[in-house]
């Protein structure tokens, strides 16, 4: 079972980012909630899953831009902590994101006796980024190769099959996972599930690299426990 | 050439460049500055160019010429356009259109793509060829310009397919595309390469500047917004407790009254002080400037204001501790206690110096940090790729009409 070769093979994808300034730009929360509103969602989708593409050092406080901005510039901690704890895989598309964002900057200003504004020159710069795929030349048919193949791709493609793939291609899935479960791929149904829920963990692209290739190392070493097995009792 | 980056670059890297590379093979780019020879996009320029040559590119790097006027004009064009006042007459206005046009019938800017670099030659966009896909690739500030000098520049910009600032805060509202895009170091210039111990001895003997202390270095022209003179008063304040040296290495200010000016205020303020060391060198220093960067016990770029600062990501790229102005480019090259720490006083500079002279712990986690974090930030190969990007991306958007 360990040898179980897939009809259709997996194409690592690898993707880099281009950075496009949207030339707006808040000073305080109340404009900083207008142009959330009227930005494209390629914005809205930067500031919130580009973090995974950064350097972790740069990784500061939250996971979201508009969360960082108000702790840091505006010193409004309670925004920044309702903003910060929100999971982009918690949602379904961009859209259902943004409106929790404006629900939320929306329910605090209109409890907050005055609007917090930046208190050094240092606005909010909103963003939106272009990803280029890059593919990589790489096939791999069997999990042992997935595994092998995944240890050693540039990190771009972990954030192109994990984050593109659910938010901005709409796949509602991980790449990884559609063709772990799928008939045309490998079928394992309970590996795919276990590789879905990775993007939810919190962690880094490295993070997620490592997890996943320890789930497929158990799953080889379950394949191989039962290949064995299955010898014994032959 | 471009394997040599595999042993420096993040994981993967040359292979993404040059699945990228496929992507625009037999293109032809051309890139157009004012300057062959000296300054930061020369300098990029020479590295940057035999690496799309290298992808198959059919890249040309042309540069324009004008009279002493002409760069005069462009001169005061810079300051303006970085907010500080110039008197601008009719006259430099048409010197500026003038030398753009003679320019454009003699340089070669047959190309499907054109980099243009900066104010200088902004107006040759009235030259563009049919069908080419041209971008004004600005490495100055001009977010507070001087109205009437970016009311002058803004209808030749407006006219161009994308343009390419180095931070967001140095853009302005334009009805065109604007990428962002940081500078970069090559680590294999002159500059930046790896360096023998013993050539290092010989520079530094050379240069009259004794390792027997920790050695604070400064490397900058001398002009105020580096605030030469506020280093030296984070020295005094550090003196009082730690025995150190301190170079403040800079270009030679013949031709900059201003520049002269600095100078000599900061050597009233140093005095006779035999442990601080001015070193004025000429624009070809790269190796001195290496070797001091890599002799250094801390690094400052102590400016108030600043354009990128890619002495930070030199001295991150050395492994060594940098304090730095809260200011420009340098606020995304230092991360405080990550990779370096920002200041915005002389005091501020001297508090971090003390501290990590008595954390050499410290010193080495932020160094071995900010070599990992220029690795991925701001070296050739990420810069390479980012232009890549945008050619694919331009092109794409070209074929989508």
């Amino acid at each position: 079972m360990s040898n179980l070769s897939a009809n259709m093979p997996f194409h690592f994808v690898s993707c880099m980012e281009l950075r496009e300034v949207l030339g707006k730009r808040a000073m305080d929360e109340h404009r900083l909630l207008e142009l959330i509103e009227e930005v494209p969602a390629d914005s809205i989708y930067y500031h919130t899953h580009s973090y995974f593409l950064r350097h972790a050092y740069t990784q500061q406080l939250y996971s979201n831009d508009f969360a960082t901005w108000v702790v840091l510039y505006a010193q409004d901690r309670v925004l920044g902590e309702r903003l910060g704890v929100l999971d982009p895989f918690d949602f379904s598309d961009i859209e259902q994101l943004r409106d929790e964002i404006l629900r939320i900057m929306a329910d605090h200003l209109n409890h907050s006796a005055t609007v917090p504004r930046c208190v050094v020159s240092e606005p909010f710069e909103f963003i939106r980024s272009h990803i280029i795929e890059i593919p990589l030349g790489l096939e791999t048919k069997t999990l042992s190769e997935f595994h092998d193949a995944l240890a050693e791709v540039e990190v771009g493609a972990v954030y192109n099959h994990v984050c593109e793939a659910r938010m901005r291609k709409r796949l509602l899935s991980v790449d990884f996972a559609r063709w772990l479960s799928s008939e045309e791929g490998l079928g394992l149904q309970e590996l795919a599930l276990n590789v879905e829920r990775v993007g939810r963990l919190g962690l880094s692209l490295e993070g997620m690299r490592n997890k996943i290739l320890r789930l497929c190392d158990q799953e080889l070493a379950r394949q191989r426990g039962l290949h064995q097995s299955g010898d014994r009792d032959a | 050439m471009l394997e040599d980056y595999r042993d420096v670059a993040p994981q993967g890297t040359v292979e993404l460049l040059r699945q990228l590379g496929r992507r625009v093979e037999g293109k032809s780019m051309v890139h157009v500055n004012s300057a062959r020879y000296g300054g930061g996009v020369a300098e990029m320029l020479h590295r940057l160019l035999p690496l799309f040559e290298e992808l198959g590119i059919k890249v040309r790097w042309e540069v324009m010429t004008g009279s002493d006027f002409f760069y005069r004009v462009t001169k005061s064009f810079h300051n303006a356009l970085q907010g500080t006042k110039q008197r601008i007459t009719p006259e430099m206005y048409d010197a500026f259109i003038e030398c753009n046009r003679d320019n454009a019938k003699r340089l070669n800017l047959d190309a499907e793509f054109a980099m243009i670099h900066d104010p200088q030659p902004a107006a040759l966009i009235d030259a563009r060829p049919h069908g080419a896909t041209w971008m004004w690739r600005c490495h100055i500030d001009v977010s507070t310009p001087q109205h009437s000098v970016w009311q002058f520049l803004r209808p030749f910009v407006v006219r161009y397919d994308a343009a390419v600032f180095s931070l967001p805060k140095f853009s302005q509202r334009l009805p065109l595309p604007q990428f962002l895009v940081y500078p970069s170091i090559d680590p294999f210039s002159e500059k930046n390469r790896e360096m023998e111990p013993d050539e290092i001895d010989r520079i530094l003997q050379r240069l009259g500047v004794p390792r027997d202390k920790p050695i604070l270095l400064q490397v900058s022209r001398f002009d105020r917004f580096k605030d030469p003179v506020g280093v030296v008063a984070a020295y005094r304040q550090v003196k009082k407790s730690h025995d150190c040296r301190l170079v403040l290495a800079g270009g030679t200010a013949t031709d900059d009254p201003e520049g002269a000016e600095v100078l000599a205020e900061v050597q009233e303020a140093v005095g006779t002080d035999p442990d601080v060391h001015i070193l004025l060198l000429p624009p070809t220093a790269n190796l001195e400037i290496n070797a001091l960067q890599r002799t250094a016990t801390i690094v400052y770029q102590k400016s108030t204001r600043e354009g990128f600062g890619l002495t930070v990501a030199e001295a991150l790229w050395k492994g060594k501790p940098v304090i730095g102005g809260e200011t420009g480019g340098i606020t995304v090259q230092l991360i405080p206690g990550v990779t370096g720490f920002t200041v915005n006083s002389p005091e501020g500079a001297a508090f971090y110096t003390r501290r990590l002279l008595n954390e050499p712990e410290l010193m080495s986690v932020l160094g071995r940090q900010g070599k990992e974090y220029a690795r991925h930030r701001f070296l050739i190969t990420r810069h390479l790729q980012e232009y890549l990007g945008l050619l694919i991306y331009l092109q794409q958007r070209v074929r989508d009409g």
